[in-house]
C-alpha cells in the first residue's frame, strides 16, 4: 500500500508541476516530491554547485589560477566543517542532544584514512629504497622498513596491531564508517540506556573525547602519540600529480559528500522520523507515552551523525595534510556547537553558513591578516582576541538571536504554495 | 465483566512516604471512572505505576486479557500495549502542526526504521483530519500546536490519545484552566471515548464528575477509601470527612 500511495503522490505533483516526463512516475516522482517539499534543498544544491564550479574556474589546477592551492585546500576544509556542522545540527539542532564529543568521530575519521594514506605512501618509498639492494627484499624485510619509517619517532620499529588493516584502502573506508559507528553505539547505548540526558549527556561526551585524545597522545597508543600522521596531503603513488589539481579532486569529493549529506540529513529531519526527534527534543517523556521507543531513535541518530562526521573527517585530513591528537581536544567539539549555535540550529542550512562563516572568519583572523586595531593604547591582536570576539558573539547570538544567522532568512517573505 | 486492568495490593514509598498504600483498582473493558482524591492522595502516582514511570514497591499490575504484567515493560512498551496517558498540563509539540502532532500519535508501527520510510497514505491523512473534526480542530490542522488556545491544547492532546487507539485512557484533570462550554465539549469526548475503551479521569472538580455520571473512586493516602455512584460516594461518611468536608 505505501508503494501506491507514493506512486499516486508522485503523479499529483507531476501533474500539477506540468508534465515532468510522465513515463517515470516511480522512483523520479518521488524525488520529485521530496524536493517540492523542501525547497530549500534545491537552492542548497544550487549554491554548491556554482561555488564549486566557480572555485574550479578560479583556481591554480584546472582554471585561471586566481585562487591559490593553498586556498583551495581552506575551502575544500571548510566543507568538511560544514559537512559535520550538519551531523552536530542534526544530532542538537533537532533531537536536543548537545553532544560536545562530535570532533572526536570527526577525528578518528581521519585517523583511519591517515593510516592508509601513510602506510601506503611509506610502502613505496621504502620499496624504492630496497630496490637497489643486490637481494630483492623479503615481505618481512619491507613491513619493517615501513614500519622503522613510521615509528622510528616514537622509537619503535614494529606495526601495532591497531595497523593491522593499514595496508588495505578498502579496509581503512571501512573503519571510517564502522569504527566512530561503533564507538557512537556502545557510548550512546550505555548513556541513553541511563537515561543520562541534557548538560551531564554533554559532560560525558566531553569526556569521551577528553580520554580519547588523552589516550593517543601516549606515544605507545600505536598511532604515534603527538606526533600524529603526516604527509597525508600526499596520495600514494600519485607523486607526478600537482597538488593543485590534487586539491581540487578533494575539493570536489568534499563538495559532493557535503551536497549528499545535505540530501541524507534533510531526508531523516523531513517526514514522521524528524517529527519525531523534534518531539523527543522538546518532551521526550511525552514521546515515550506515545508508544516510541526514545533510547532507539538517540541512539540511531548519534551512530548516524557520528558516521557524517567521520566521512567529513576522513575528507578534512587528507587537505590539511597532518592530524594530531589535539585535533580531537575537547574544545574543537564546542567551537563545533558554537559554529552550530551562530548559524542557527535547527536548521540545516543555518549549520553549513555558520560551520563556513565562523571557520573562514577564524582563518582570516588567526592568520595574521586582519589588521591590528588600537584603543586607547591598548592594541587588539585579532590572532589572541578572535576567541574572545567569538566567545561574546555566542553570548549575544544565544541571548538574542537564539535562531542564529539562518534566522535572517525567516524574514524573507515566502511565496505562496512553500511549505518549508 | 472480565477486567481490563487490576492492580492489586500495590505500595509505593518515596523517601518513607507512602505515597501509594496497599492500592487496588480495577477497570473493565468499556468503562468510564472518575479517581477523586484530595492533594496527595496518590492519584498521579497511581498513573504513574500504570504507565511505567515509576515502579511499586510491591504489588502487582495485570493487563489485558492475557492477564500480562506490566511492571517490567518500558513506558514506550506499555503505550505500544494500549495505555494511553493525558497530562495536566496540556503536553503536545508546540513547535509542529496540529497534523503533525496528530500523525506522530497515530496507531503504526513506532519501529524507527519503519517510521524513517513511512509515508502517509491518503486513508493515514483522513484518518487525522476526521480525529481533527472530532476534538473540534478541523480548521486549524495546518496551524503550529504552540498557536492555539489553552483549551484547544487540551483537546488536541486527547485527539492525541485517541489516535492512538489505546484500550485504556487515563486523563489528568482535563478540565483544568477550561471555561465552561470547553468543559461541557471535554465532557462530551470523553463519554463519547469511553463507549469503546475503559477511560479512567483523574478530577479534582466534583461539579465536573457529577457530569461525567459514572462510577467514582475516592482515593486518601494511597488507597481506596470508597469506590461507587458519585450519590453513593458523596454520602459516604469517611468521604466527606476527608474531602468533602474540608
Amino acid at each position: 500500500m505505501p508503494k501506491d500511495a507514493t506512486s499516486s503522490f508522485g503523479e499529483k505533483y507531476l501533474g500539477g508541476s506540468g508534465g515532468l516526463a510522465p513515463q517515470s512516475v516511480g522512483a523520479k516522482g518521488v524525488e520529485t516530491t521530496f524536493i517540492a517539499k523542501h525547497p530549500s534543498v534545491l537552492i542548497f544544491l544550487a549554491c554548491l554547485a556554482v561555488f564549486t564550479i566557480g572555485v574550479t574556474i578560479l583556481a591554480e589546477g584546472f582554471g585561471i589560477g586566481v585562487i591559490s592551492t593553498s586556498f583551495v585546500k581552506t575551502l575544500g576544509k571548510t566543507l568538511c566543517l560544514c559537512l559535520v556542522a550538519l551531523a552536530m545540527d542534526l544530532v542538537w539542532g533537532y533531537c536536543g542532544i548537545l553532544s560536545l564529543g562530535h570532533m572526536a568521530f570527526f577525528g578518528i575519521g581521519g585517523y583511519a584514512i591517515g593510516m592508509w594514506l601513510m602506510y601506503a605512501r611509506t610502502e613505496l618509498i621504502v620499496l624504492s629504497s630496497l630496490a637497489n639492494a643486490p637481494l630483492p627484499p623479503t615481505p618481512d624485510e619491507i613491513t619493517n622498513g615501513i614500519a622503522t619509517q613510521i615509528f622510528g619517532v616514537v622509537g619503535a620499529s614494529e606495526f601495532p596491531p591497531i595497523w593491522a588493516f593499514a595496508h588495505s584502502l578498502s579496509l581503512q573506508l571501512a573503519a571510517v564508517v564502522i569504527v566512530p559507528g561503533l564507538l557512537a553505539l556502545v557510548f550512546g547505548w550505555l548513556a541513553f540506556r541511563s537515561r543520562v540526558t541534557g548538560v551531564y549527556l554533554s559532560i560525558l561526551t566531553q569526556a569521551m573525547t577528553l580520554a580519547l585524545a588523552l589516550y593517543l597522545f601516549q606515544n605507545d597508543s600505536g598511532l604515534r602519540g603527538n606526533n600524529g600522521l603526516s604527509g597525508l596531503q600526499n596520495l600514494p603513488g600519485l607523486d607526478d600529480v600537482p597538488q593543485s589539481a590534487v586539491s581540487l579532486w578533494f575539493f570536489w569529493a568534499s563538495a559532493l559528500a557535503l551536497g549528499a549529506g545535505y540530501l541524507v540529513c534533510t531526508w531523516v529531519v523531513s517526514g514522521k522520523f524528524g517529527s519525531v526527534i523534534r518531539a523527543i527534543r522538546d518532551d521526550e517523556a511525552r514521546v515515550r507515552f506515545l508508544g516510541y521507543s526514545v533510547e532507539t531513535y538517540k541512539l540511531f541518530i548519534f551512530t548516524l551523525t557520528a558516521i557524517l562526521a567521520a566521512i567529513a573527517g576522513a575528507l578534512y585530513y587528507p587537505q590539511a595534510g597532518i592530524i594530531n591528537p589535539a585535533e580531537i581536544a575537547p574544545i574543537a567539539s564546542i567551537y563545533l556547537a558554537v559554529w552550530v549555535a551562530i548559524g542557527g540550529r535547527g536548521r540545516l542550512y543555518g549549520a553549513v553558513i555558520g560551520a563556513a562563516f565562523v571557520s573562514l572568519l577564524s582563518t582570516w583572523f588567526t592568520g595574521g591578516q586582519a589588521p591590528d586595531i588600537n584603543i586607547a593604547g591598548v592594541t587588539i591582536q585579532w590572532v589572541d582576541w578572535w576567541t574572545v570576539l567569538l566567545g561574546l558573539s555566542f553570548v549575544f547570538v544565544t541571548l538574542f538571536a537564539p535562531k542564529g544567522i539562518g534566522g535572517l532568512f525567516d524574514l524573507i517573505p515566502r511565496r505562496k504554495g512553500e511549505t518549508s | 465483566m472480565s477486567a481490563l486492568l487490576e492492580v492489586s495490593g500495590v505500595s509505593k514509598s518515596f523517601d518513607g512516604f507512602k505515597a501509594i498504600n496497599n492500592l487496588n483498582f480495577s477497570i473493565g473493558e468499556a468503562e468510564l471512572r472518575a479517581v477523586i482524591g484530595p492533594n496527595g492522595a496518590g492519584k498521579t502516582t497511581f498513573m504513574d505505576i500504570v504507565t511505567g514511570k515509576t515502579r511499586p514497591d510491591e504489588g502487582r499490575v495485570i493487563w489485558g486479557e492475557k492477564s500480562r504484567s506490566l511492571l517490567k515493560m518500558s513506558e514506550s512498551r506499555i503505550a505500544q500495549e494500549g495505555i494511553g496517558r493525558k497530562f495536566q498540563r496540556p503536553t503536545i509539540f508546540e513547535d509542529q502542526s496540529v497534523a503533525d502532532n496528530l500523525m506522530l500519535a497515530l496507531r503504526k508501527d513506532r519501529n524507527p526504521l519503519k517510521v524513517l520510510f513511512f509515508t502517509p497514505s491518503e486513508a493515514d491523512h483522513n484518518r487525522v483530519a476526521t480525529l481533527a473534526g472530532d476534538v473540534g480542530l478541523a480548521d486549524s490542522l495546518d496551524r503550529k500546536a504552540g498557536e492555539l488556545s489553552h483549551g484547544q491544547k487540551q483537546w488536541l492532546e486527547i485527539g492525541m490519545l485517541l489516535a492512538q487507539e489505546p484500550k485504556l485512557l487515563l486523563v489528568d484533570e482535563p478540565a483544568a484552566g477550561m471555561t465552561p462550554a470547553e468543559r461541557e465539549h471535554t465532557t462530551d469526548l470523553l463519554v463519547e471515548a469511553a463507549k469503546t475503551r475503559a477511560v479512567v479521569v483523574v478530577e479534582h472538580d466534583m461539579e465536573f464528575v457529577r457530569r461525567l455520571n459514572c462510577r467514582v473512586t475516592v482515593l486518601h493516602e494511597g488507597s481506596v477509601l470508597a469506590e461507587g455512584s458519585i450519590d453513593h460516594v458523596t454520602s459516604d461518611e469517611k468521604v466527606i470527612e476527608v474531602y468533602l468536608g474540608r
